[in-house]
Protein backbone atom coordinates (compact mmCIF):
# COMPACT_ATOMS: atom_id res chain seq x y z
CA UNK A 1 0.00 0.00 0.00
CA UNK A 2 2.90 2.37 0.86
CA UNK A 3 4.09 1.52 -2.70
CA UNK A 4 1.52 4.14 -4.05
CA UNK A 5 3.01 7.21 -2.54
CA UNK A 6 6.66 6.46 -3.88
CA UNK A 7 5.47 5.55 -7.05
CA UNK A 8 3.98 8.82 -7.38
CA UNK A 9 7.88 10.17 -6.14
CA UNK A 10 9.12 8.27 -8.87
CA UNK A 11 6.85 9.17 -11.88
CA UNK A 12 7.53 12.49 -10.76
CA UNK A 13 10.85 12.90 -10.36
CA UNK A 14 11.46 11.04 -14.22
CA UNK A 15 8.84 13.56 -15.55
CA UNK A 16 11.39 15.85 -14.46
CA UNK A 17 14.69 14.74 -16.01
CA UNK A 18 13.07 13.01 -18.69
CA UNK A 19 12.00 16.52 -19.89
CA UNK A 20 9.79 15.16 -22.60
CA UNK A 21 12.08 12.36 -24.46
CA UNK A 22 10.33 9.11 -24.22
CA UNK A 23 11.76 7.21 -21.61
CA UNK A 24 12.30 3.55 -22.01
CA UNK A 25 13.25 2.09 -18.54
CA UNK A 26 13.74 3.20 -15.09
CA UNK A 27 16.15 1.32 -13.22
CA UNK A 28 15.02 1.06 -9.66
CA UNK A 29 17.60 -0.35 -6.62
CA UNK A 30 15.89 -1.57 -4.11
CA UNK A 31 17.17 -2.94 -0.33
CA UNK A 32 15.70 -6.30 1.13
CA UNK A 33 15.49 -3.94 4.13
CA UNK A 34 13.35 -1.09 2.97
CA UNK A 35 10.00 -2.72 3.14
CA UNK A 36 9.21 -1.99 -0.72
CA UNK A 37 7.94 -4.71 -3.15
CA UNK A 38 8.84 -4.78 -7.09
CA UNK A 39 5.16 -5.80 -7.91
CA UNK A 40 3.03 -3.55 -6.10
CA UNK A 41 5.40 -0.84 -7.32
CA UNK A 42 5.27 -2.50 -11.19
CA UNK A 43 0.96 -2.63 -9.87
CA UNK A 44 0.90 1.41 -9.01
CA UNK A 45 2.98 2.57 -11.82
CA UNK A 46 0.86 0.72 -14.72
CA UNK A 47 -1.96 2.15 -12.90
CA UNK A 48 -1.14 6.01 -12.58
CA UNK A 49 1.20 6.19 -15.77
CA UNK A 50 -2.03 5.06 -18.03
CA UNK A 51 -2.68 7.46 -21.47
CA UNK A 52 0.61 9.70 -20.00
CA UNK A 53 4.05 9.80 -21.47
CA UNK A 54 5.29 7.37 -18.90
CA UNK A 55 2.49 4.47 -20.60
CA UNK A 56 4.59 1.20 -21.39
CA UNK A 57 7.77 2.28 -19.88
CA UNK A 58 9.46 -0.45 -18.37
CA UNK A 59 10.65 -0.81 -14.68
CA UNK A 60 13.63 -2.35 -13.73
CA UNK A 61 14.08 -3.53 -10.52
CA UNK A 62 17.74 -4.47 -8.79
CA UNK A 63 17.74 -6.31 -5.63
CA UNK A 64 19.71 -6.03 -2.86
CA UNK A 65 20.13 -8.24 -0.39
CA UNK A 66 20.69 -7.58 3.35
CA UNK A 67 24.77 -7.79 3.76
CA UNK A 68 26.10 -7.45 7.18
CA UNK A 69 29.52 -6.85 8.45
CA UNK A 70 30.26 -9.45 11.92
CA UNK A 71 30.28 -7.61 15.30
CA UNK A 72 32.64 -10.00 16.53
CA UNK A 73 34.85 -10.79 13.38
CA UNK A 74 34.59 -8.25 11.37
CA UNK A 75 33.71 -10.22 8.27
CA UNK A 76 31.04 -9.64 5.92
CA UNK A 77 28.65 -11.71 5.08
CA UNK A 78 24.84 -12.16 3.44
CA UNK A 79 22.52 -13.56 6.51
CA UNK A 80 20.27 -16.50 6.64
CA UNK A 81 17.44 -16.19 9.12
CA UNK A 82 19.46 -17.47 12.00
CA UNK A 83 21.71 -14.14 11.17
CA UNK A 84 24.79 -16.44 12.24
CA UNK A 85 28.11 -15.66 10.95
CA UNK A 86 29.35 -18.45 8.74
CA UNK A 87 32.83 -17.23 9.90
CA UNK A 88 32.78 -17.17 13.58
CA UNK A 89 29.56 -18.44 14.18
CA UNK A 90 28.51 -15.54 16.36
CA UNK A 91 25.22 -13.35 15.67
CA UNK A 92 24.57 -10.75 13.90
CA UNK A 93 26.53 -7.55 12.59
CA UNK A 94 26.29 -3.97 11.51
CA UNK A 95 24.02 -3.44 8.38
CA UNK A 96 26.07 -2.47 5.20
CA UNK A 97 23.53 -3.05 2.51
CA UNK A 98 19.94 -3.44 2.47
CA UNK A 99 18.02 0.14 3.25
CA UNK A 100 18.58 1.13 -0.45
CA UNK A 101 16.17 2.67 -1.95
CA UNK A 102 16.52 4.77 -5.40
CA UNK A 103 16.44 5.81 -9.00
CA UNK A 104 19.56 4.84 -10.59
CA UNK A 105 18.65 5.66 -13.83
CA UNK A 106 16.73 6.17 -17.00
CA UNK A 107 17.50 5.13 -20.49
CA UNK A 108 15.68 7.72 -22.64
CA UNK A 109 15.01 7.52 -26.50
CA UNK A 110 18.27 8.64 -28.76
CA UNK A 111 16.54 12.11 -30.57
CA UNK A 112 18.68 11.67 -33.16
CA UNK A 113 17.70 7.96 -33.90
CA UNK A 114 14.22 8.87 -33.15
CA UNK A 115 14.47 11.18 -36.46
CA UNK A 116 15.87 8.70 -38.37
CA UNK A 117 13.00 6.17 -37.61
CA UNK A 118 10.44 9.09 -37.92
CA UNK A 119 11.68 11.23 -40.42
CA UNK A 120 8.80 14.21 -39.89
CA UNK A 121 9.61 14.43 -36.03
CA UNK B 1 20.45 7.59 -23.99
CA UNK B 2 21.00 6.75 -20.26
CA UNK B 3 20.54 9.04 -17.59
CA UNK B 4 22.49 8.50 -14.25
CA UNK B 5 19.92 9.50 -11.18
CA UNK B 6 20.95 7.91 -8.10
CA UNK B 7 17.91 9.78 -5.94
CA UNK B 8 16.64 8.73 -2.76
CA UNK B 9 13.24 7.99 -3.73
CA UNK B 10 12.08 9.01 -0.23
CA UNK B 11 13.89 12.35 -0.78
CA UNK B 12 10.96 14.50 -0.54
CA UNK B 13 9.74 13.05 2.65
CA UNK B 14 13.18 13.28 4.44
CA UNK B 15 13.49 16.68 3.64
CA UNK B 16 9.89 17.52 5.40
CA UNK B 17 11.40 15.25 7.62
CA UNK B 18 14.11 17.41 8.13
CA UNK B 19 12.49 20.53 8.81
CA UNK B 20 10.11 19.04 11.48
CA UNK B 21 13.01 17.94 13.06
CA UNK B 22 14.21 21.50 13.08
CA UNK B 23 10.91 23.05 14.21
CA UNK B 24 11.19 20.58 17.39
CA UNK B 25 14.44 21.33 18.22
CA UNK B 26 13.41 25.23 18.19
CA UNK B 27 10.98 23.98 20.54
CA UNK B 28 13.29 21.58 22.67
CA UNK B 29 10.58 19.29 21.91
CA UNK B 30 11.55 15.88 22.33
CA UNK B 31 9.89 13.59 20.16
CA UNK B 32 8.99 9.88 20.13
CA UNK B 33 7.64 7.72 17.36
CA UNK B 34 5.50 4.79 18.55
CA UNK B 35 5.47 2.44 15.85
CA UNK B 36 3.64 -1.69 16.42
CA UNK B 37 1.63 -4.18 14.98
CA UNK B 38 -2.75 -3.09 15.74
CA UNK B 39 -2.93 -4.12 19.48
CA UNK B 40 0.13 -3.83 20.60
CA UNK B 41 -0.36 -1.53 23.67
CA UNK B 42 0.60 1.84 21.80
CA UNK B 43 -2.09 3.65 22.89
CA UNK B 44 -1.85 1.77 26.84
CA UNK B 45 2.04 2.44 27.04
CA UNK B 46 1.73 6.12 26.49
CA UNK B 47 -1.10 6.40 28.63
CA UNK B 48 1.30 4.72 31.13
CA UNK B 49 4.43 7.05 30.73
CA UNK B 50 2.60 9.88 30.46
CA UNK B 51 0.69 9.64 34.19
CA UNK B 52 5.11 8.86 35.51
CA UNK B 53 6.24 11.53 33.35
CA UNK B 54 4.61 14.75 35.10
CA UNK B 55 5.79 17.08 32.58
CA UNK B 56 3.84 18.45 29.59
CA UNK B 57 3.33 16.30 26.78
CA UNK B 58 1.21 16.12 23.55
CA UNK B 59 0.54 13.62 21.42
CA UNK B 60 -0.23 13.09 17.58
CA UNK B 61 -2.57 9.80 17.16
CA UNK B 62 -2.64 8.48 13.98
CA UNK B 63 -5.46 6.17 12.71
CA UNK B 64 -6.86 4.68 9.54
CA UNK B 65 -10.01 5.54 10.74
CA UNK B 66 -11.97 6.11 14.08
CA UNK B 67 -10.87 8.81 16.89
CA UNK B 68 -10.91 6.04 19.30
CA UNK B 69 -7.35 6.61 20.86
CA UNK B 70 -7.26 10.45 20.70
CA UNK B 71 -10.85 10.11 22.67
CA UNK B 72 -9.05 7.88 25.47
CA UNK B 73 -6.09 10.63 25.63
CA UNK B 74 -8.76 13.95 25.82
CA UNK B 75 -10.22 12.05 28.91
CA UNK B 76 -6.82 13.09 30.51
CA UNK B 77 -7.07 16.47 29.28
CA UNK B 78 -3.98 15.92 27.43
CA UNK B 79 -3.55 17.49 24.40
CA UNK B 80 -4.07 15.44 20.83
CA UNK B 81 -4.29 15.67 17.37
CA UNK B 82 -5.96 12.52 15.23
CA UNK B 83 -4.83 12.12 11.94
CA UNK B 84 -6.65 9.97 9.87
CA UNK B 85 -5.34 8.76 7.06
CA UNK B 86 -8.38 7.05 5.15
CA UNK B 87 -6.60 3.76 4.36
CA UNK B 88 -2.95 4.77 4.23
CA UNK B 89 -1.04 2.61 6.02
CA UNK B 90 1.84 4.78 7.98
CA UNK B 91 2.38 8.29 8.76
CA UNK B 92 4.51 10.73 6.80
CA UNK B 93 6.28 13.85 7.43
CA UNK B 94 3.65 16.45 5.33
CA UNK B 95 0.79 14.76 7.76
CA UNK B 96 3.27 15.43 11.16
CA UNK B 97 3.87 18.71 9.59
CA UNK B 98 0.44 19.39 8.78
CA UNK B 99 -0.66 17.93 12.53
CA UNK B 100 1.79 20.14 14.56
CA UNK B 101 0.01 23.13 13.21
CA UNK B 102 -3.09 22.13 15.56
CA UNK B 103 -1.02 21.86 18.44
CA UNK B 104 0.34 24.20 20.87
CA UNK B 105 3.71 23.39 21.52
CA UNK B 106 4.98 25.76 23.10
CA UNK B 107 5.35 24.24 27.05
CA UNK B 108 5.52 20.70 25.30
CA UNK B 109 8.54 18.44 26.91
CA UNK B 110 7.38 15.65 24.57
CA UNK B 111 5.64 14.79 21.46
CA UNK B 112 4.20 11.26 21.42
CA UNK B 113 3.25 10.16 17.86
CA UNK B 114 1.39 7.22 17.80
CA UNK B 115 2.27 5.58 14.08
CA UNK B 116 -0.68 3.22 12.15
CA UNK B 117 -0.72 -0.43 13.26
CA UNK B 118 1.60 -1.53 10.90
CA UNK B 119 5.07 -3.20 11.33
CA UNK B 120 6.00 -2.66 7.73
CA UNK B 121 5.64 0.55 6.14
CA UNK B 122 5.97 2.75 9.06
CA UNK B 123 9.81 2.10 9.26
CA UNK B 124 10.33 4.04 6.03
CA UNK B 125 9.07 7.15 6.67
CA UNK B 126 11.04 9.38 9.09
CA UNK B 127 8.67 11.87 10.37
CA UNK B 128 11.63 13.65 12.17
CA UNK B 129 11.25 12.36 15.70
CA UNK B 130 14.30 11.98 18.01
CA UNK B 131 13.96 8.46 18.82
CA UNK B 132 11.79 5.71 17.42
CA UNK B 133 10.25 2.91 19.57
CA UNK B 134 9.24 -0.77 18.32
CA UNK B 135 6.31 -2.20 20.35
CA UNK B 136 5.90 -6.11 20.34
CA UNK B 137 3.62 -8.47 22.59
CA UNK B 138 3.41 -11.67 23.87
CA UNK B 139 0.75 -12.74 21.94
CA UNK B 140 2.29 -11.83 18.95
CA UNK B 141 4.97 -14.31 19.34
CA UNK B 142 8.50 -14.27 19.49
CA UNK B 143 9.60 -14.28 15.72
CA UNK B 144 8.20 -10.60 14.73
CA UNK B 145 12.39 -8.91 14.53
CA UNK B 146 12.99 -11.59 12.00
CA UNK B 147 9.89 -11.23 9.94
CA UNK B 148 10.19 -7.56 9.93
CA UNK B 149 13.94 -6.81 10.08
CA UNK B 150 13.61 -3.50 8.62
CA UNK B 151 11.55 -1.75 11.70
CA UNK B 152 13.41 -4.07 14.15
CA UNK B 153 16.72 -2.63 12.48
CA UNK B 154 16.04 0.90 12.65
CA UNK B 155 14.78 1.98 16.26
CA UNK B 156 16.33 3.13 18.92
CA UNK B 157 14.19 0.97 21.85
CA UNK B 158 12.18 -2.09 21.52
CA UNK B 159 9.47 -2.40 24.34
CA UNK B 160 8.03 -6.17 25.08
CA UNK B 161 4.32 -5.31 26.22
CA UNK B 162 2.07 -8.00 28.01
CA UNK B 163 4.98 -10.05 29.57
CA UNK B 164 2.39 -10.55 32.21
CA UNK B 165 1.49 -13.40 29.83
CA UNK B 166 4.70 -15.02 29.74
CA UNK B 167 4.09 -17.98 31.74
CA UNK B 168 0.49 -18.23 29.25
CA UNK B 169 2.00 -18.74 25.92
CA UNK B 170 5.08 -20.29 24.09
CA UNK B 171 7.21 -17.17 23.95
CA UNK B 172 11.06 -17.70 23.50
CA UNK B 173 12.72 -14.46 25.09
CA UNK B 174 15.85 -15.44 24.12
CA UNK B 175 14.75 -15.91 20.20
CA UNK B 176 12.82 -12.78 20.52
CA UNK B 177 16.20 -10.36 22.03
CA UNK B 178 18.75 -12.38 19.63
CA UNK B 179 16.60 -11.36 16.59
CA UNK B 180 16.52 -7.49 17.29
CA UNK B 181 20.84 -8.32 18.49
CA UNK B 182 21.51 -9.20 15.01
CA UNK B 183 20.70 -6.11 13.11
CA UNK B 184 20.47 -3.29 15.86
CA UNK B 185 22.62 -4.45 19.05
CA UNK B 186 22.38 -0.99 19.99
CA UNK B 187 18.57 -0.92 20.43
CA UNK B 188 17.19 -1.39 24.45
CA UNK B 189 14.84 -3.58 25.42
CA UNK B 190 12.58 -3.01 27.35
CA UNK B 191 10.16 -5.56 29.18
CA UNK B 192 6.91 -4.90 30.92
CA UNK B 193 3.43 -4.76 31.40
CA UNK B 194 0.95 -2.14 30.87
CA UNK B 195 -1.71 -4.22 32.74
CA UNK B 196 0.40 -4.94 35.59
CA UNK B 197 2.50 -1.99 35.44
CA UNK B 198 5.81 -4.18 36.03
CA UNK B 199 8.88 -2.58 34.16
CA UNK B 200 6.92 0.60 32.72
CA UNK B 201 9.18 2.96 36.03
CA UNK B 202 12.44 1.51 34.11
CA UNK B 203 11.27 2.26 30.52
CA UNK B 204 9.95 5.62 31.43
CA UNK B 205 13.56 6.27 33.33
CA UNK B 206 15.32 5.83 30.33
CA UNK B 207 13.01 7.81 28.09
CA UNK B 208 13.95 10.93 30.33
CA UNK B 209 17.32 10.10 30.22
CA UNK B 210 17.38 10.38 26.40
CA UNK B 211 15.61 13.89 26.59
CA UNK B 212 18.44 15.84 26.08
CA UNK B 213 15.86 18.87 26.41
CA UNK B 214 15.04 18.82 30.17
Amino acid sequence: MHELAVTEEVIKTVTEVSKGKKVKTIELVIGDLSSFIDESIQFYFELLTRSTPLEGTKLLFRRIPVKLRCYNCQKEFIPDETYLCPYCKKIGGDVIEGREFYIESIEVEDENRDCEEYPRC
Amino acid sequence: MKIEIVKNILDANDQVAALNREFFDNLKVFTINIMSSPGAGKTSLILETIFRLGSQVAVIEGDVASSIDSERMAKFNIPVVQINTGGNCHLDAPMIREATKKLSLSNVKYLFIENIGNLICPASFDLGEHIRIAISSIPEGDDKPYKYPGLFSKVNAVILNKIDLLPYVNFDLERFKNGIIALNKNAKIFLLSCKTKEGIDTWVEWLESENSYK
